[in-house]
């Protein structure tokens, strides 16, 4: 296929998937300032969330104080935010829009009806119950989006482009999601394994759609690392780096070109270290550590799929 | 509106026309609330399903939709036996004084067109002299603007032969037509135009360069901001071929290729919807970002077919399109079966004269202007408009021509006011290749405001699904 329709295909399911996981990681934070606490703790919260996503300077070109009602006008609905969750509906639909002839009617379809409802929505208030309406909302969309492309698409290449795109923005998000934690304090007077940790931790497992799962998994009571083991090592949950980076890894192997074998060598590696890795090796580098490394490793593998198939280097 | 406009649905006596009975009588006994309501449905369909035109001169990518009128446009089976006839006889001899052009020039010879006419024209290519294409095709899809004037004979009104559009919407038109009124087709026998896009491809693959058994053939766009985006997707979708653009194409060695994710694969029809000036920096404009260098230079060694041709827009041009009906005869030996509307040529002197002094009877293009952009409509037009547009004559009188206002057939549709007569057109599509066909039916434009006979998308005009009826 074309490399640069791949492209498009690759970014619409990126955007698709970033937007989904950006309402997760604001609705972590919106969840934990439920929590009995005193500003400081809130504000450090939105400040951890804006560092992991990388937007901290932007957001304070923009915007003079670090409030709940800022942060999520900036994230959700500020078009000058190029990774708010609006621009990220628009740019899924625009690359959608550049290959809607590759695209299955139903496909492009469900991918305009999102952009045209989201351009037509804004927040009432920042009452907690209508923001959280709204992650609902976009996880709700990127859950037909992905239905509709399961359901209608063709299994061929473009299919893997579309399906690379979803796990490695999927693994990049987990990750950060998970990375959250670290940089939250807790509040005055409360102890790790105390209850305002058990309900980071929860808040955390929610927004992934974890909590019943890990329940189920474990019948136990929730501990960091058991979480850290459900979200980087476990391959039935769909969510955790390892199935992202084994879905990865399949779908490199199936879009295979003459220039990716050294792409497809290191997805394998990282695959490889999932698989077999054990969560008291993750604990021991540190699991901040661990994620930033991890982070790392996505990043190259990106810019390596672009570089393969993306932007041919054909003459 | 004029009274003396022919109206499609009602005549003279006010009585509803034999073809448009059945019709009638439907929308008498249909509740209008229904209509209404199908009406609505049919907009929040259309965008819906995104289609949709980008409008030159607002903000960027600003896009909208074309309206569209659910009373057909209906053609007696007669009628159109005898302009399918004029239609496939005028675009013949339309290919036929292209290759003339570029090779022996005979009716130049013959004195039947003035040489400086057409080889001083802007749209003359001198790099296609010589050029063998596959067939000698040139216009492999022609575009042609039909409208009835007078007592409802048809006229041409131009010939588009260059990147011709709006395909997609007399077959969009036609689905929504069937999926809000599906009872209208058990009770009228439509003839169907769904199988358009087959045809097209076949027409494509039928040109490739000889020697290629399966052909690739992509449709090369502009990109997604390009007004016509929405058409150019859903063709390369309904063939089943690549959409490309100038970036995913490249020439090596009088090849050309596309990028693919598996490496390069060769191309051998390019089905274009850019302007020759864009095609290739390396012989046009050099700033085209759209192009492909190189593609000429592969185009003249044979291996890969421009469709259309470069250089069409020498038989389409404005100011060749009063010689039309002397092609016909020339390479034909026919008598033209479809007239032309008068024209005044305004670089000969005589014409230019009358023009001047008749301003507020006649319309005035621009011969290289296209989409209603750069005209005037004397009757409609003010004092100061004219004045301003004789000054714009008098300055180049060359850049233009003149034809007399025709009272456009009118054909009832949708208003706020509820059902009235509005202006209309029709462009059917002519596809050359092994042989000329075309799908019965086209693209029904309308002009939504009163009295109006633009009928352009781009100045507030609609569209109508096209019916020809089989019996």
């Amino acid at each position: 296929m074309l490399s640069r329709t791949a492209d498009h295909l690759y970014w619409m399911a990126r955007y698709t998937e970033r937007a989904e996981n950006l309402a997760r990681m604001l609705d972590v934070n919106s969840r934990m300032s439920l929590l009995p606490q005193g500003t400081e703790i809130l504000e450090q919260g939105w400040i951890a969330t804006l560092t992991i996503i990388g937007l901290m300077d932007l957001f304070r070109q923009r915007y003079d104080s670090v409030t709940s009602s800022n942060v999520i006008a900036f994230m959700a609905f500020d078009r000058e935010n190029p990774l708010s969750i609006c621009s990220c509906v628009h740019a899924a639909r625009e690359n959608a829009r550049a290959v809607r002839g590759t695209l299955t009617s139903e496909i492009w379809e469900t991918l305009n009806a999102t952009w045209l409802e989201m351009r037509g929505t804004s927040l009432r208030s920042s009452s907690e119950a209508e923001v959280g309406n709204f992650f609902e909302w976009v996880k709700y969309r990127s859950h037909v989006a992905r239905g509709v492309i399961q359901g209608t698409m063709l299994r061929d290449e473009a299919w893997h482009f579309t399906w690379l795109g979803t796990y490695l923005e999927r693994a990049d998000s987990t990750a950060r999601i998970l990375d959250v934690k670290y940089h939250l304090l807790l509040p005055r007077g409360e102890q790790a394994g105390g209850a305002a940790d058990y309900y980071q931790w929860s808040a955390l497992l929610h927004s992934v759609s974890a909590f019943e799962i890990y329940r189920r998994v474990y019948r136990d009571l929730i501990t960091p690392r058991r979480v850290a083991e459900l979200l980087v090592l476990r391959d039935d949950m769909p969510r955790s780096l390892r199935r992202c980076m084994s879905q990865v890894h399949m779908h490199l192997q199936s879009v295979r070109n003459a220039q990716s074998a050294e792409t497809e060598r290191r997805a394998g590696e990282l695959e490889a270290s999932l698989h077999f890795g054990r969560i008291e090796s993750v604990f021991e580098v540190g699991l901040h550590e661990y994620l930033v490394r991890f982070l790392g490793q996505v990043r190259d593998l990106s810019d390596r799929v672009s570089r393969d198939f993306l932007v041919s280097a054909a003459d | 509106m004029s009274a003396t406009s022919y109206d499609e649905m009602h005549a003279s006596d006010g009585e509803v026309r034999e073809h448009y009975r059945t019709f009638a009588s439907w929308l008498a006994r249909t509740p209008s609330d229904r209509v209404a309501h199908k009406r609505a449905e049919a907009d929040t369909l259309f965008h819906r399903v995104g289609i949709t035109f980008t409008v030159y001169g607002e903000d960027a990518g600003t896009e909208r939709l074309i309206p569209f009128d659910i009373v057909p446009r209906i053609i007696p089976a007669n009628e159109w036996k005898h302009l399918a006839a004029g239609l496939k006889q005028r675009v013949r001899a339309l290919n036929a004084f292209t290759n003339d052009i570029y090779h022996s020039q005979e009716i130049l010879q013959a004195g039947r067109i003035p040489a400086e006419q057409v080889l001083c024209n802007g749209q003359y290519r001198p790099e296609m002299q010589g050029i063998d294409v596959p067939g000698s095709i040139y216009a492999h899809i022609a575009g042609v603007d039909v409208v009835r004037a007078g007592e409802g004979e048809f006229y041409v009104l131009e010939d588009n032969l260059r990147v011709p559009s709006g395909v997609s919407y007399m077959l969009e038109d036609r689905r929504m037509m069937m999926r809000l009124f599906p009872e209208l087709f058990a009770l009228h026998s439509v003839a169907p135009v769904e199988h358009y896009p087959d045809l097209l491809l076949e027409n494509l693959r039928s040109v490739a360069p000889s020697g290629v058994n399966d052909p690739t053939v992509v449709l090369l766009t502009p990109g997604a901001y390009n007004s016509a985006y929405f058409e150019h997707a859903f063709l390369a979708q309904q063939m089943g071929i690549e959409l490309v653009e100038g970036q995913d194409l490249f020439v090596d060695d009088e090849f050309v290729y596309m990028r693919t994710t598996r490496g390069p694969q060769r191309v051998d029809v390019i089905y274009r919807r850019i302007d020759d000036d864009f095609l290739d920096p390396l012989v046009f404009r050099p700033d085209s970002m759209l192009g492909i260098p190189g593609l000429l230079a592969a185009y003249r060694a044979g291996r890969v077919t421009v469709a259309n041709a470069i250089g069409t827009g020498v038989a389409d041009d404005k100011s060749i399109y009063p010689y039309v009906p002397e092609m016909i005869r020339f390479y034909l030996g026919e008598e033209p079966l479809l007239s032309n509307v008068p024209t005044f040529v305004l670089r000969r002197p005589e014409d230019l004269a009358y023009t001047l002094a008749h301003l507020k009877d006649l319309v005035v293009k621009e011969v290289h202007g296209a989409g209603g952009y750069g005209m005037l409509i004397g009757p409609a037009a003010s004092k100061a408009e004219l004045e301003a547009f004789r000054q714009r004559i008098l300055r180049s009188p060359e850049k233009y021509i003149a034809q007399p206002t025709l009272a456009l057939s009118a054909c009832p549709t949708f208003v706020d006011a509820g059902i009235a007569p509005r202006h209309i057109d029709l462009r059917p599509f002519v596809l050359s290749g092994r042989e000329v066909t075309l799908v019965p039916g086209g693209l029904t434009r309308v002009a939504l405001r009163e009295g109006s006979l633009v009928v352009n998308s781009s100045q507030g005009g609609g569209t109508k699904d096209t019916w020809v009826l089989e019996r």
